[in-house]
């Protein structure tokens, strides 16, 4: 047996990676072509100071970026939004899995119910969620008869209350699946052995249940601040280009460098919040490790 | 004596077990009208007439008819059912008002081919990923999830750039090869497939079964709920877009239905629930017909790790 020939193993190895090739090149060129290869000109536009110049500045756009009072308006209220609604968005849809465990009457019609948001458009509600918050809309006139007075939902701080109710309105429905699939996967015995042992619920809850939940926590915590940045859909279809100030998000801010063309603050504000989405979720999941091993010991 | 008092315990906790259910039971539904309220409202309202319409929310879309002599209520009258059901709405829509036909065809032609073509490019890249794994896989796999976890404030500074250079701005194109490559479904159906065991592959390789054969007869009929799911998850997601074509898509008669229905005027607004409907119907059917692939597909999509 000479070196050079191949054995049936290096063959069939060989013969493996040219297939994984083949099955996932049309993808991964895709992939390239679309979002990486122009990802890397987006960080060398963020360096230069103009396409024609073509000078390396290093930082300067950055700063321009976060100096500038728009996008520090629009990451302020993405921020102050994303703050109520993604923990608001995991309690509330880890409450509607659990009403869902007991023994309810109807309970998959209850939970087709709190899923249908997901499959409504949302430009398609928008003309209900305008007679609803509306000045002299539905909510004004429903606390008008509790003697509160009228609430300008659009034009007002009341406007982030709002979005939030829109927010968990579409997305809860969707959190609540998974909570409903992780909590079925919670071992039966456990939680009895402890309810044996004279453990309230809400300590069963505590110290059993929330250990088991801890990586659909986060995953959920991810899913939901991702879906936080699509919130700009429902501003847009209800407001418009320019919405009241505390409802402007970071979206309208791309939407203003977009139509001026200004690459140089466009690639550096979208690096910027790649980097901090990147850390925010380095820290769920950093979070969520350390708490998660509390469980094995 | 002794079980008399036993039976009472058992009645008493047993009466609290009822009143607990029947409290929890009325919870739901007081969640379960609000969930349903608007979608119900939007849909029973398509069948008002426009003056009702008009008579109920003239207040709010300012209705500034000439004249001006429509009744128009002075607070809003938010009502589920109509005072008369006509569907002369729909009729208008449908046959004589071109223009809203023209834009939902514009939704149809942007979602469809991402939906399909997402979808067949994410099954085979899947199949790669769950087939033939390496150190090299795991490292590309872990730069698709990252990619999928952008929002689009920051992938659409890259694609805009792309189809500046491949001059597909203002073209339908921008807006759909993005979309057909974005790994969301990648991602769903590589969870799907890992959970193939090993053994009925190898079983099948070893009857001398070729790659084709093992991706097509035995990955893709195991990940049927999977595939119908990611399909509706897509569908959904870009059936709503809203920021892709407002950036590459500036001619307004390219623009999908989504952004059209927030610009219909004030004269119209009787119309704008039932063209609000029909935008409805095809997410709708979906969920009705594929409820349970779909939170099984949910449910694949927890955890990203492992």
């Amino acid at each position: 047996m000479t070196r050079k020939q191949p054995g049936p193993e290096q063959l069939r190895r060989r013969k493996d990676r040219l297939n994984s090739l083949i099955y996932l090149s049309p993808s991964l060129i895709g992939v390239m072509v679309f979002f990486l290869v122009p990802f890397m000109v987006v960080i060398y536009y963020s360096v230069i100071d103009n396409p024609v110049n073509k000078d390396f500045v290093l930082i300067d756009n950055f700063i321009k970026v976060i100096k500038n009072s728009a996008f520090k308006q629009a990451a302020a209220n993405t921020a102050k939004f994303s703050l109520v609604a993604v923990p608001g968005a995991v309690v509330l849809a880890l409450l509607l899995a659990m009403l869902l465990e007991n023994k309810i009457p109807g309970k998959s019609r209850f939970r087709t119910f709190f899923l249908s948001p997901m499959m409504v458009p949302v430009a398609s509600v928008v003309l209900i969620w305008q007679v609803i918050f509306h000045y002299n809309g539905a909510l004004n006139g429903l606390l008008s008869v509790f003697g509160v007075d009228p609430i300008d939902w659009m034009k007002t701080d009341y406007s982030q209350i709002m979005i939030v109710i829109l927010f968990w309105w579409k997305n809860l429905g969707y959190n609540m699946i998974l909570f409903m699939a992780a909590l079925a996967n919670i071992p039966k015995t456990l939680v009895e052995a402890a309810s044996v042992d004279g453990a309230s619920s809400f300590s069963r809850f505590w110290h059993i249940k929330i250990r088991y939940l801890s990586p659909t926590i986060l995953f959920v915590t991810i899913l939901s601040l991702i879906n936080s940045f699509k919130v700009f859909r429902e501003v847009y279809l209800l407001t418009g280009d320019y919405p009241y100030e505390t409802l402007y998000m970071l979206q309208h801010f791309m939407n203003n460098k977009f139509s001026s063309f200004d690459y140089q603050m466009l690639s550096a504000a979208a690096i910027i919040m790649a980097v901090v989405i990147v850390a925010i979720i380095g820290a769920l999941f950093y979070a969520e490790n350390r708490f998660g091993k509390d469980v094995e010991q | 004596m002794r079980k008399k008092r036993t039976d009472n315990k058992l009645l008493r906790s047993r009466r609290r077990r009822v009143i607990k259910i029947a409290l929890l039971t009325l919870w739901a539904a007081a969640f379960a009208f609000l969930f349903l309220m608007p979608t119900v409202l939007t849909i029973t309202n398509s069948f008002m007439s426009a003056s009702e319409i008009t008579a109920n929310y003239g207040v709010i879309f300012e209705t500034t008819k000439s004249g001006g002599k429509a009744y128009i209520s002075e607070r809003v009258n938010l009502k589920f059912i109509p005072d008369k059901v006509t569907f002369k709405q729909y009729i208008t829509v449908l046959l004589k008002s071109p223009e809203y036909l023209l834009k939902f065809w514009n939704s149809v032609i942007l979602v469809v081919p991402i939906v399909i073509f997402q979808v067949l490019i994410a099954l085979s890249a899947a199949y790669s990923f769950s087939r033939f794994r390496g150190k090299g896989k795991e490292v590309i796999f872990f730069a698709y999830i990252v990619l999928m976890l952008m929002p689009y404030q920051v992938t659409l500074v890259p694609n805009y750039l792309v189809a500046e250079k491949l001059g597909l701005l203002g073209s339908r194109w921008a807006v759909i090869l993005p979309g057909v490559f974005s790994p969301f479904s990648v991602f769903i159906l590589t969870k799907c497939m890992r959970r193939i065991p090993e053994d009925m592959i190898e079983a099948a390789r070893l009857d001398g079964a070729s790659e084709w054969h093992i991706f097509t007869r035995i990955c893709l009929p195991m990940c049927r709920g999977a595939i119908y799911s990611v399909v509706i998850l897509v569908f959904i997601d870009y059936w709503n877009m809203v920021e892709q074509a407002l950036i590459m898509l500036p001619d307004t008669d390219m623009q999908p239905l989504s952004i059209f229905l927030s610009k219909i005027n004030a004269g119209e607004i009787g119309l704008a629930f039932a063209v609000a409907t029909i935008y409805m119907v095809p997410t709708i059917l979906l969920f009705l017909h594929g409820e349970e692939h779909l939170v099984e597909g949910i449910t694949y999509s927890g955890g990203l790790k492992g």
